[in-house]
């Protein structure tokens, strides 16, 4: 199962390896990484979305996380209220003619074209990870050229 | 000051006495300073060995050990030393070289990315990349390795970081946003073990390295006695408990004792404080203690319910913890049935081995428990001689049984008596070793005659790297596939040294030998011609139960 994790950390250099090394060293999969800084400067905020066979490995995600000199906090959203969002860029094949075809599509979500040229369109799409997946799949009768994903970002209440 | 003379300046203020290591090119400018400043200095004669120093020097005196090296191969040479520290938790920090700040990365003669190749075994590292940091990096690093749950913590020190000149501030402070670890025991998870513990039948105590780098054996002893509980003793935990004590059950685990193992898997509750169900004790998970709840206290919080579920959780100092534990715990269990049939099991399968006339290893182990009268502080490498060290000498206080537990280091042994016995100079130390473990470090002996300082090594000489030629023995079809090794002459070897050397080949010389060898005021090889082919037991097979045990009187 997936897990919303976000990690503040100190914004120094190494921190994203001490952590890219601690998943790989004990074999936790990364589904997801951002990473960026804060209104502090040297503050960085992570959120890292984890897939956690169970609840023990989820838990020893957070301590070993938590063990981290570099790490300030560690909140896992799992069972908290919270907003997530993921920003995709993709790139879809579509004549002239399916134009109006492609617009009446996107109406279903938060999504719009950033640029027409050709064949190829480029559509820029804000919203949660399911929502995303709908659009995805609406968009793959169009032809899915390239796809480029922030992975999910998530701030809780 | 420059940057090197503000790192020794810092620590002195840190209180360090000690320091082992190697120069080279880029730590020029530290050992120029280090040449007349008040701080003694042991030349050892491979870095491997200043760092397995600098690890006894810090199990035997529980101070931080400090050890130093050049750049690239001198600090990639520390490393199997780091990740012994940092697998047994041991207060430890190492000083690198590093080229130049703007040669970092340009592959520079002798670079190497230090803080990327010990990530992962160290507690901490450090790249210092101005001189204006180092202060509070140095007094960061002693923090952070010998609070919470100790370990090694790297600093790496471009050179010319150290040659800058600056105006030196102590930092008075250390704060660590992201590092607070916590000491004493949650009140309410303290009652619900207390009660736990009150209302059992079949209770043991279960404790590990965290009772010795706590300081907790008193209060140990003290709670073992009030509720009237066996205790076992993981490797790293020997010492924390009288291993002569009527409550101590010695080891449990692969090679522990028979009585150990099924008290263990009998038990209705086990409280285990600073160990970490490492699979050395527990053997196949699915079968460890079907019957028992736990209680764990450990400092660290990843290490509770990583390997077992844990019924009572408790995060702190294990000191701190028995003495609240103790002072909550109203009525004492009735342990008496509990006590009768684990005395019945310690009757019933002692630790044995069958005295034919010949120089066995356990008794040669026996004799040097005899000899120094238990006082001594023991070192071992890793393989036979270490399980042999931990089941034939019986430790009454902490810090006097010094191995390699986690890493399972060859060649721990002989550098850490070193460190061991520059830390307590007052005590007799002893590395009991292999004719295979010795030859890994052995270069030391220089250092060792050098410095005058005087350990004893007992070589238990079986021509094998015995443990791997057990396991083949046994699993392997006796094919003895790179076991059977040549060795040298070790006496002739001592001796070239300047060191002493004494063989012995009969039962009746054991004795004599390690007499002789306290006496001598040197370091001295023993070099013990033993049965080649004796077996450690009792032995629990990999991925058994661990009351399935095989061999000796078990």
């Amino acid at each position: 199962m997936r897990h919303t994790i976000s990690v503040l950390v100190e914004n120094k250099f190494g921190v994203l390896a001490r952590i890219a090394g601690l998943f790989s060293a004990r074999g936790y999969n990364i589904a997801s990484l951002a990473v960026s800084e804060t209104m502090d400067p040297a503050i960085s905020y992570m959120t890292i979305v984890v897939e956690a066979e169970d609840e023990k490995i989820l838990e020893q995600i957070k301590k070993q996380l938590n063990k981290l000199i570099d790490v300030i906090t560690v909140t896992d959203f799992t069972k908290k209220e919270h907003v997530d969002r993921e920003l995709i860029l993709v790139k879809v094949a579509c004549p002239a003619k399916d134009k109006a075809r492609l617009e009446a599509a996107l109406k279903k979500y938060v999504a719009k074209i950033i640029q027409h040229k050709g064949d190829t369109t480029i559509i820029e799409a804000v919203d949660e990870q399911e929502k995303i997946k709908g659009l995805l799949e609406a968009l793959s009768k169009f032809g899915i050229k390239e796809l480029v994903r922030t992975g999910r970002i998530a701030v809780g209440y | 000051m420059t940057g090197a003379q503000i790192l020794l300046e810092c620590l002195k203020r840190e209180g360090v006495e000690v320091m082992f290591g190697y120069p080279g090119g880029v730590v020029l400018p530290i050992f120029d300073k280090l040449y007349d400043f008040d701080i003694r200095f042991i030349l050892v004669r491979h870095e491997q060995g200043a760092a397995h120093a600098a690890d006894g020097y810090a199990r035997a005196t529980g101070k931080v050990g400090v050890c130093i090296a050049t750049s690239g191969p001198g600090a990639t040479n520390l490393t199997t030393g780091i990740a012994n520290a940092y697998m047994d938790s041991i207060p430890m920090v190492a000083i690198t070289g590093q080229v130049k700040t703007f040669l970092i990365g340009n592959d520079a003669f002798q670079e190497a990315d230090v803080t990327g190749v010990t990530r992962p075994i160290t507690k901490h590292n450090f790249l210092v990349k101005d001189t204006v940091d180092l202060a509070r990096i140095v007094r960061e690093a002693f923090h952070i390795a010998s609070t919470g749950r100790p370990g090694p913590v790297l600093i790496d020190i471009p050179v010319d970081v150290q040659q800058q000149d600056i105006e030196f501030i102590w930092p008075e402070e250390v704060k660590i946003r992201g590092y607070n670890p916590t000491y004493f025991g949650h009140p309410g998870q303290i009652k619900k073990a207390a009660k736990l513990i009150s209302s059992a039948k079949k209770p043991i105590l279960y404790v590990g390295g965290g009772i010795i780098t706590s300081a907790a054996h008193k209060e140990l002893k003290e709670l073992t006695e009030k509720i009237q509980t066996p205790v076992t003793m993981t490797l790293m935990g020997l010492g924390g408990f009288p291993g002569t004590h009527d409550l101590s059950l010695g080891m449990l685990g692969m090679h522990g004792t028979a009585y150990a193992n099924h008290a263990i898997m009998d038990a209705d509750l086990i409280v285990a404080v600073g160990a970490r169900f490492d699979d050395r004790v527990t053997g196949r998970l699915d079968a460890f203690a079907p019957g028992a709840k736990i209680i764990h206290i450990d400092i660290d919080p990843s290490s509770i319910s990583k390997n077992v579920r844990v019924d009572v959780p408790i995060v702190g100092d294990a000191k701190n913890i028995l003495g609240q534990l103790c002072e909550e715990i109203k009525k004492a269990p009735d342990t008496s049935d509990w006590l009768k049939t684990v005395e019945s099991w310690k009757k019933k399968h002692p630790l044995a081995y069958k005295d034919d006339g010949k120089i066995k290893p356990q008794y040669v182990i026996e004799q040097i428990y005899e000899a120094t009268k238990g006082d001594a502080i023991i070192t071992t490498e890793v393989g036979q001689n270490q399980m042999w060290a931990c089941q034939w000498y019986k430790y009454d206080r902490p810090r006097t049984f010094i191995s390699s537990g986690g890493l399972g280091t060859m060649g721990f042994g002989f550098p850490a008596a070193m460190g061991a016995k520059v830390g307590c100079p007052e005590k007799q130390v002893f590395d009991i070793a292999g004719d295979g473990s010795i030859q890994m470090n052995i270069q030391e002996l220089a250092t060792c005659v050098a410095n005058k300082i005087n350990v004893k090594v007992a070589i238990l000489n079986n021509g094998y790297l015995g443990m791997v030629r057990q396991w083949q023995e046994l699993f392997y079809k006796k094919r003895y596939s790179y076991t059977t090794l040549y060795n040298p002459d070790f006496v002739k070897l001592a001796e070239s040294y300047g060191a002493v050397g004494i063989r012995v080949t009969k039962k009746e010389d054991v004795r004599p030998a390690i007499e002789k060898a306290l006496a001598i005021d040197n370091t001295v090889f023993i070099d013990f011609h033993v049965e080649p082919e004796e077996n450690v037991y009792p032995m629990v097979p990999a991925g058994e139960a661990i009351n399935r045990m095989i061999g000796g009187m078990a």
